[in-house]
């Protein structure tokens, strides 16, 4: 019984699992939000996954792992991230139902009144102040900062992390090389970020809880941030261990698991799978289908996106502001893409020019 | 209690106290106002907000905790660096030092567990500004400013990571900076530097690419000690503090704090 729900649970944890499933459970959490939201259904979800997270604390690898002094920000990060969205969710569905009778929202609706900032600001500052001291204190006198052997450029552990923040980056150089996943994508993260409010040109939804009036800016900013940062950051902390291998919570991080390394290149599959013939010898024609593809997925689907299902997108941000959001947009959803060709069809490198270091 | 009264009015009504606090107490509006106003802290409000935007559920309180931490770390910071040397010979031994020679001493847990907050405080700060809609215009600079302070948040712990220079710092550091090596044309191993030869000497190489200008050597060593060092105790909190100016600043002239507009 025990055996078989761990199983379940280390199946569901797999990648190609977790941010599937975690997608569609997003997904279907803003499809069916009105009454997702209600504390009679968020609530025991609520007591579930508290129940889900103390039982498998009795489990040896998953406690040693949770409550790694260092780890134990991403566990505040899963609890503060899935309380807040429900928050703001709870006050985009109440928003949007008083929008729908003709009322303002709930903050304009308070609007006219306007509060001294002494003391109805000023206290909360301090009282807020006051508890995070509090809880410093405790949470440090209770947990030492770790220190580990003395640097030794020698000895290289195993598994090698980077900063908790920066796992979701390292997992995704799980699909791509380092210049992609290292210094473009962090770079075009940023980029995007700033240039968010220059896109999304939607006047509706400035200062209060929504849904209905932004559900594509809303959709997309959650999926990026919720699965593909967050949830991320979790997978690469709690579940990949040493040479990078995926282990399930419960499993003991065996520094000789075998995992078989079957991932063929787009070139690969062409030439030698489907034509049945050597590579050929000129880089250009061996990379020549990857190059197209790649080339249809961000010059060709912009504007046929723009005449199918983006249609207003254009009308309303005109050509460059519709071709920048086109291109974030496809660059955010090129990490997605490239994991469930790598999950299906074990594919590697889109385009593979190794000799150059420019791998997709 | 007519004692306490006593007591109370001559503390309020005496000359020193009077050259500090130049009001009455903050219990009429007049002096409420003046409670901020005459405050070099405080009189970054207004005066006056708007009910809903102060309310925690909307707020969350995120970039006042994003804040308040900063100023938390700074304070720890500054007494750390009274104990610590930054050289491969000492930073190990110093922090060792403070663990084994302060009896319940917790400055360096302070600062730790104050950083992984930090960094946790500012992504939902940005969660709940998006959320709310609230970098629309006319805010759109003070989002791009914000952004650009969450990275210099994650920039400060990633530099403060390296200086107890022990396993955890060196290769974490050398995993995360690895990355630099493979930067498009400035990173030995990134598409494009192989272009940039002159003649047949290449241009980018291991001695002089992105990954060591970022770590000032060809592997994570003393230099790259110092040169974290500095970033994360002078150079970093230093833009941040001017940005951290400007982003409060613009939050007054972009419409005040967040609500519909």
């Amino acid at each position: 019984m025990v055996e078989a729900a761990k199983a379940i649970v280390t199946f569901l944890t797999q990648p190609e699992w977790l941010i599937t499933l975690s997608g569609i459970a997003m997904a279907l959490f803003f499809w069916k939000r009105d009454q997702l939201v209600h504390p009679r259904v968020m609530l025991p979800v609520a007591l579930a996954s508290t129940l889900f997270f103390v039982l498998s604390c009795l489990n040896d690898n998953f406690r040693a792992i949770v409550t790694k002094p260092d780890n134990i920000p991403i566990v505040l990060l899963l609890v503060f991230v899935g309380f807040l969205f429900w928050l703001a969710m709870y006050q985009a569905v109440e928003n949007d139902k008083r929008i729908a009778n003709g009322l303002p929202p709930q903050e304009a609706a308070d609007e006219p009144a306007k509060v001294t900032v002494w003391p109805n600001l000023v206290y909360t500052e301090m009282i807020c102040i006051i508890l995070m001291t509090v809880g410093l204190v405790i949470w440090s006198v209770f947990i030492k900062a770790p220190l580990e052997e003395p640097a030794d450029p020698s000895d290289s552990p195993n598994p090698s992390k980077a900063p908790w923040y920066f796992l979701g980056l390292q997992e995704m150089l799980v699909y791509f090389d380092p210049w992609l996943a290292g210094v473009v994508f962090p770079g075009l993260i940023i980029v995007g970020l700033v240039a968010i409010p220059f896109i999304d040109r939607n006047p509706k939804g400035s200062g209060y809880y929504t849904f209905a009036e932004r559900k594509f800016a809303i959709s997309v900013f959650c999926f990026g941030f919720l699965v593909l940062w967050v949830l991320m950051v979790m997978l690469g902390t709690f579940l990949r261990g040493p040479n990078w291998n995926f282990f399930g919570p419960y499993e003991h991080w065996d520094v000789h698991k075998l995992v078989p390394l079957t991932n063929v290149n787009l070139s690969e599959y062409i030439y030698v799978k489907w034509m049945g013939q050597q590579l050929p010898e000129s880089i250009l024609v061996r990379e020549g289908p990857g190059f197209v593809l790649i080339g249809l997925y961000f010059l060709a689907l912009p504007p046929l996106m723009a005449k199918t299902f983006f249609k207003n997108f254009l009308r309303d941000l005109g050509f460059i502001r519709y071709n920048l959001m086109a291109f974030l947009f496809l660059f955010m959803l090129f990490l997605p893409i490239k994991m469930v060709l790598r999950w299906t069809m074990n594919l590697k490198y889109i385009v593979a020019i190794p000799e150059w270091f420019f791998n997709i | 209690m007519a004692l306490t009264d006593k007591l109370v009015s001559t503390v309020t009504e005496s000359q020193v106290w009077k050259s500090i606090f130049r009001h009455g107490m903050p219990d009429t509006p007049r002096n409420q106002a003046l409670a901020v106003l005459s405050n070099v802290f405080l009189h970054l409000h207004p005066i006056k907000a708007r009910k809903s935007g102060i309310k925690l559920q909307y707020t969350w309180c995120m970039g006042g905790i994003s804040f308040f931490l900063f100023l938390e770390l700074a304070v720890t910071g500054i007494l750390l660096m009274f104990y610590y040397r930054p050289t491969a010979e000492y930073a190990y031994m110093d922090i060792e030092a403070l663990g084994d020679h302060v009896p319940i001493g917790i400055m360096r847990e302070l600062h730790r567990w104050g950083a992984h907050l930090m960094v946790l405080a500012v992504w939902l700060h940005m969660f709940r500004v998006f959320l709310t809609g609230s970098y629309k215009p006319p805010r759109e600079f003070n989002w791009a400013v914000g952004v650009i302070l969450l990275t210099l948040t994650l920039l400060l712990s990633f530099t403060g990571y390296l200086l107890p220079w022990d396993q955890l710092a060196i290769w974490a550091i050398t995993v995360g900076s690895n990355m630099a090596r493979a930067t498009p044309f400035l990173g030995h191993e990134g598409p494009g530097a192989s272009l940039l030869m002159l003649g047949d000497i290449p241009l980018v190489h291991a001695g002089d690419d992105a990954r060591f200008g970022l770590i000032a050597g060809r592997a994570v060593g003393e230099a790259a000690l110092l040169r974290f060092y500095v970033l994360h105790c002078i150079a970093i909190p230093f833009v941040v503090m001017i940005l951290i100016s400007i982003h409060f600043w613009r939050v007054r002239k972009d419409g005040g704090i967040s609500g519909p507009l």
